[in-house]
């Protein structure tokens, strides 16, 4: 085992993937001969050549289109959208076209396409690089969605994604990418749809994924001190969504805490919430709660941020009341 | 899909053959008007009676692996690639034995068994989807190209001009088709683009251009037959601007009343299947020899028309599949 970050871990399961077969390509802007705006293509372009890594022009939606075309010619494509927010400028690209595809025609095309985001905020950069963008496309069947919140998760998980035969819209967390954790000589994929029991506890089921997980885990240390046993998973994938994993846990806590990177309105945590509520509103011995950012953009100066986002105390508050209900 | 020669026009009996082709389309067109005439049919649709040499001549300039996409006036193109009569009828009557199961409908029309990558009915959407089909014909060496049809509309819209651009940087085999028929949905061309002449688009690319007749089929094949040598060349893509006149309204809903006094009337004497036959004429085929390509063509469209309609309707469940792998 190594030691190596998130960051590492994403550039190392592109060059695996690359490596593995060779329908896979990466394009997308700045990918090639400068590495990437945030690194994570250091050194792939000069490994693999000009035929296999491209650099675009700043153009999304043609990015996304070219994505999908080559992937009904057989292809696996695996494209960077620099930064999430910009999924906005091919919106029509991921959940009309792209998502949309094999259904229209009846299975007639596979879209094996992965698209990498860099997705989140904590580190600055205001309104419209810092959104988290996962929750716009929940509402679009024929995506699946991937979250990863640490190194082995963002290797096994990109990995999982490229070989995966649908779309697969990958979140890298800008906030994560120095976070270290171990990989070993011949990691593992993580299989989509497949939640991570990160913490077990008995007393309350908290459920977070990408920088909430890890400042959920920070509350759930402190709580550990007060004799409060937590119990943290992190779903990793949101469509597929381990629902199951997460039932089970709730069916023995009795008490569910949500945490996420976005307001509340038409989110995963609302989502998640609502199903489990349907399914389990009897197993809950408190109402659920989500504990999420203001509904306001993302501001830009450190203190602003820093209250706009849950922090681990907050989030430590939040899991007592649920407690004293 | 026959000869790919570009500099002798094709054969008589191939010239027959388009002949034939175009009335199908004609014919298979007067019928999904009287289809929706008697509410067989759901939704809209968008016919192109008028523009059928543009794509006769232009697929049939095309050899096997080559591929096609289209918009949702493009009914003429799918049939134009050999797709058959009566899956088509059944797609649009919502029939399980339709191209797509009935999942598809009048604009989305696809057959990827013969290289229909598809109909898309976003304007602009599918031009990216084209560069990235060409992109796998170069990736993989094939030599195929693609073409794409869309309409003048769509030369003011972001992904033509993204698509068109990476097609050019990456010299792509794409063959993008413009049928310009005067009017974007109800306006007049002039009244929303600046440039009168649709193919000097191309310039801002640095892309091949052709202006072409697209009442003429065999203008048509010939431009397409030089723009397809080029691709497979490697000397990137083509812009063809394709004059004509579409017949009828935008949609079923359109009577189309914002056309100036003598305008359509101007156009039906140059209409597409009156100058192929008046040319074949004047090449020595008798008339006798015509009326009889008329009538099997009709005839066909008669017959398809008349099995798709007997066809089941798709079982309800048959709606869960196909959203994933």
């Amino acid at each position: 085992m190594t030691e190596i970050t998130y960051k590492q871990a994403i550039t190392r399961a592109i060059g695996d993937a690359l490596e593995a077969d060779g329908d896979v390509f990466l394009f997308g802007e700045d990918v090639g001969a400068a590495g990437g705006a945030f690194k994570t293509t250091d050194g792939l372009f000069e490994r693999f050549g000009p035929e296999r890594v491209l650099d675009t022009p700043i153009s999304e939606q043609a990015i996304v289109g070219c994505a999908i075309g080559a992937a009904v010619q057989g292809l696996r494509p695996l494209a960077e959208i620099m930064f999430a927010d910009f999924a906005g400028v091919c919106f029509d690209q991921i959940a009309t076209e792209l998502a949309k595809y094999r259904y229209m025609t009846n299975g007639q095309v596979a879209l094996p396409v992965t698209i990498r985001m860099a997705n989140g905020a904590g580190a600055g950069f205001g309104a419209q690089h810092s959104q988290a963008v996962e929750n716009w496309f929940l509402n679009v069947p024929g995506l699946k969605i991937v979250v990863p919140g640490t190194p082995a998760d963002a290797y096994g998980l990109l990995r999982a994604a490229v070989e995966d035969p649908d779309p697969v819209l990958y979140f890298e967390h800008k906030g994560l990418f120095n976070v270290k954790g171990e990989l070993g000589e011949a990691p593992a994929r993580v299989e989509l749809g497949r939640a991570e029991v990160v913490r077990a506890g008995e007393h309350v089921t908290v459920v977070a994924t990408q920088l909430m997980r890890h400042r959920a885990l920070e509350a759930a240390e402190a709580l550990s001190g007060e004799g409060v046993a937590v119990e943290v998973i992190d779903p990793r994938t949101l469509v597929p969504l381990d629902l199951e994993t997460i039932g089970a846990s709730i069916d023995r806590t009795n008490l569910l805490v949500v945490v996420q990177e976005a307001p509340p309105g038409g989110s995963w945590g609302a989502s998640l919430i609502s199903a489990l509520m349907q399914e389990r509103f009897e197993m809950l011995d408190a109402p659920p709660l989500l504990i999420a950012t203001d509904e306001t953009p993302v501001p830009y100066a450190g203190p602003l941020e820093a209250a706009h986002l849950p922090s681990a105390e907050r989030i430590a508050d939040g899991i007592r009341r649920t407690l004293a209900y | 899909m026959t000869t790919t020669d570009t500099s002798a026009p094709p054969a008589l009996d191939t010239q027959l053959d388009f002949l034939r082709a175009m009335i199908e389309i004609r014919s298979f067109e007067d019928e999904c008007h009287r289809m929706f005439a008697q509410g067989l049919v759901r939704g809209s649709t968008h016919l192109c009676q008028g523009q059928e040499a543009v794509v006769v001549g232009a697929c049939r300039a095309l050899r096997e692996g080559d591929t096609m996409s289209c918009t949702y006036r493009g009914h003429g193109a799918v049939l134009a690639m050999g797709s058959a009569l009566d899956r088509s009828f059944g797609e649009i009557l919502g029939k399980a034995k339709g191209l797509c199961g009935g999942k598809g409908g009048s604009m989305h029309l696809t057959d990827m068994e013969r290289g229909v990558l598809g109909s898309f009915a976003i304007v602009g959407a599918h031009l990216p989807i084209a560069t990235g089909a060409a992109f796998a014909a170069r990736y993989r060496g094939t030599g195929a190209v693609t073409l794409c049809f869309f309409g003048d509309g769509a030369t003011n819209i972001g992904a033509f001009h993204e698509a068109l651009n990476l097609a050019s940087i990456w010299r792509l085999p794409a063959i993008f088709v413009c049928e310009n028929n005067l009017y974007g949905e109800y306006s007049p061309i002039a009244t929303t683009t600046p440039v009168e002449r649709l193919a000097d688009r191309a310039d801002a690319y640095a892309m091949a251009k052709a202006r072409v007749d697209g009442n003429d089929v065999l203008a048509m094949h010939a431009a397409v037959a030089e723009a397809a040598a080029r691709g497979r060349a490697g000397e990137g893509p083509t812009l063809i601007e394709a004059l004509t006149y579409r017949q009828k309204g935008h949609s079923r809903s359109d009577p189309a009343s914002y056309r100036p006094e003598g305008e359509l009337e101007a156009w039906l004497e140059r209409d597409p299947i009156l100058l192929c036959e008046r040319a074949l004429r004047e090449a020595g085929i008798a008339q006798e020899r015509l009326d009889g390509v008329r009538a099997a063509a009709e005839r066909s469209v008669d017959e398809a028309l008349e099995r798709a309609k007997g066809w089941p309707d798709p079982d309800p469940a048959t709606r869960l599949e196909h959203v994933y792998a």
